[in-house]
């Protein structure tokens, strides 16, 4: 579904990805771990466009989408999850959720997706007029999910979903993740919680500063030992 | 009883100026909203949409109504020209360089102008039914203000409504809230620039007029201070927020009509420094602006 052919990205005249390599196929769940600053966020928004590549080509159903803008990639299927949440701050939380719809036409698919949305997340119908800065950071995670499910998504980019979360946010943040990967739903996850994202994931890539340095089915790097002493603390 | 007549007269005459720098404010604050630009050449705009009513009018002719709307077309091409050419190729290059590049497309626009029509001050007459003069009660009111006054709260209230209500305005609230963000929710955020610059630069053009109906002449540099000035009507309200330009916009008229109107003769010549003192005192006290929150910077 979604194939990253050798992508270098520069960040002020700095390359921050060499050449890197991976895949995503259709309802899979894919997790990409490494340390801060290995450039786990900059493959997320080289993705969404947010961002250029120097080289190297991005397929998303076949189509070449490298150098498409934001919105033209948002169009067709690829929502991203930024990292620190990015919800709209002096918006009520009804009009970040409408902001996730601002592409979809049919009204009966937005419908469903919100009724789906208050399901997952009944919190965010309760203050569905209260402005979405007054909402605590797990709050706001919920919404920023929220509101990429609104945009309908065939492939999901989550962006450290657990950041600066309290332990029992974490496990309901993995566990809304649990459900829409068994909806179908494509993701691609990117996380310092590496045992978490190695749990839930079916496959993993590790970037270490620009580059893949491993890559498997989770279950298996898991029980790596290089994986064990370097991203789960383990021994 | 005659001082407070004056003190009435000079106030109406601040609500008409204040409704000037409302709009223009509103622009302004639109604008900055979304990019972090300030925007000095948005004055500019306003003597080019003037310049445009006068060439049409006095050389072809043209009834007043159609040079309106034609003036209002070309300051809009105008604006998104300037967008195009002087601040788009510099969006990732901070905001001191869209600063500085909005500078010298103000300095440009006004060089332009003058070598068209040279530095010269001009009379600029609006048709003889627009200046007739209406007596209410002790204040006088010509037909051209009762326009404006209608024309300003009808624009200030159809603008709320669509930044309110339509899909287009909830982009351009996303945008300024949230840049970034915007873009992930597939919003187009070069037409929503394109859309607040456009509004912007149509709104500036009809200021002009009121100001140039106004005061009965105009030359090339009439924009620049009136652009400051709706700059710190923006800022006095709290930029970002439209009705914060709308209210800096009628505080800034009024104080500075009645700094005039009521200062001894010598003291009037300072009437631009008393605004920009009164910005200053403001923001002494609030400095995120009478509506403003620290909210209303990007975070």
């Amino acid at each position: 579904m979604l194939e990253i052919n050798k992508l270098s990205v520069k960040y002020d005249n700095i390359r921050v990805l060499h050449y890197i390599s991976m895949q995503i196929r259709k309802g899979e769940m894919v997790a990409l771990i490494g340390a801060n600053g290995a450039g786990k966020t900059t493959v997320l928004r080289t993705i969404s466009g947010l961002l250029k590549a120097e080289s190297g080509e991005i397929l998303f159903e076949g189509k070449d989408i490298t150098k498409m803008s934001s919105h033209n990639i948002v169009a067709s299927g690829i929502i991203h999850v930024p990292e620190g949440r990015q919800i709209f701050t002096k918006m009520t939380i009804e009009e970040n959720l409408k902001l996730g719809a601002y592409l979809q036409r049919d009204r009966s698919v937005i419908k469903r997706n919100f009724e789906k949305v208050f399901s997952l997340f009944p919190i965010l119908k309760q203050r569905l007029h209260q402005q979405a800065g007054t909402l605590s950071g797990g709050e706001q995670q919920m919404l920023a999910i929220g509101r990429a499910l609104l945009g309908n998504p065939k492939l999901l980019l989550l962006d450290e979903p657990s950041m600066g979360l309290s332990p029992i946010m974490t496990q309901q943040v993995f566990s809304v993740l649990e459900s829409l990967k068994k909806e179908g739903i494509t993701m691609l996850l990117v996380e310092q919680n590496a045992y978490e994202a190695l749990e839930i994931s079916d496959r993993a890539y590790i970037l270490e500063t620009g580059n893949i340095t491993l890559e498997g089915r989770s279950s298996g790097l898991i029980q790596d030992p290089n994986v064990k002493k370097a991203y789960l603390g383990g021994d | 009883m005659d001082g407070f007549i004056y003190f009435l007269i000079q106030s109406v005459n601040g609500l008409k100026l204040g409704s000037v720098y409302a709009i223009v404010a509103v622009g302004y604050s639109m604008v900055y909203g979304i990019l972090r630009l300030i925007n000095f050449a948005h004055g500019d705009i306003m003597t080019v949409g003037v310049y445009t009513i006068l060439v049409l009018m006095t050389a072809f002719g043209v009834p007043l109504w159609v040079t309106v709307l034609l003036s209002v077309v070309i300051a809009i091409a105008v604006g998104l020209a300037t967008e195009r050419i002087a601040y788009r190729p510099l969006r990732t290059a901070g905001e001191e360089a869209t600063l500085i590049s909005s500078l010298a497309v103000s300095i440009f626009m006004q060089n332009l102008i003058m070598m068209i029509f040279s530095p010269q001050r001009r009379a600029f007459h609006l048709p003889e039914y627009l200046s007739r003069l209406h007596t209410i009660g002790f204040i006088k009111l010509s037909t051209m203000n009762i326009i404006t006054f209608a024309a300003v709260f009808i624009i200030l209230i159809v603008l709320s409504l669509v930044i309110k209500k339509t899909r287009i305005g909830m982009a351009m609230r996303a945008c300024s809230d949230n840049l970034n963000a915007s873009k992930l929710m597939g919003i187009n955020i070069n037409a929503v620039i394109v859309t607040a610059f456009a509004i912007g630069s149509g709104l500036a053009a009809l200021s002009g007029l009121m100001l140039a109906g106004e005061y009965k002449t105009i030359d090339p540099l009439m924009g620049f201070v009136p652009g400051l000035k709706a700059f710190c009507a923006a800022v006095l309200g709290g930029i970002g927020s439209l009705s914060g330009a709308v209210l800096g916009g009628f505080i800034l008229g009024i104080a500075e009509m009645l700094f005039a109107g009521l200062m001894p003769t010598d003291f009037t010549a300072y009437r631009d420094a008393f605004v920009f003192v009164l910005l200053i005192l403001v923001l002494l006290v609030r400095p995120y602006g009478i509506l403003g929150s620290k909210e209303g910077g990007r975070s």
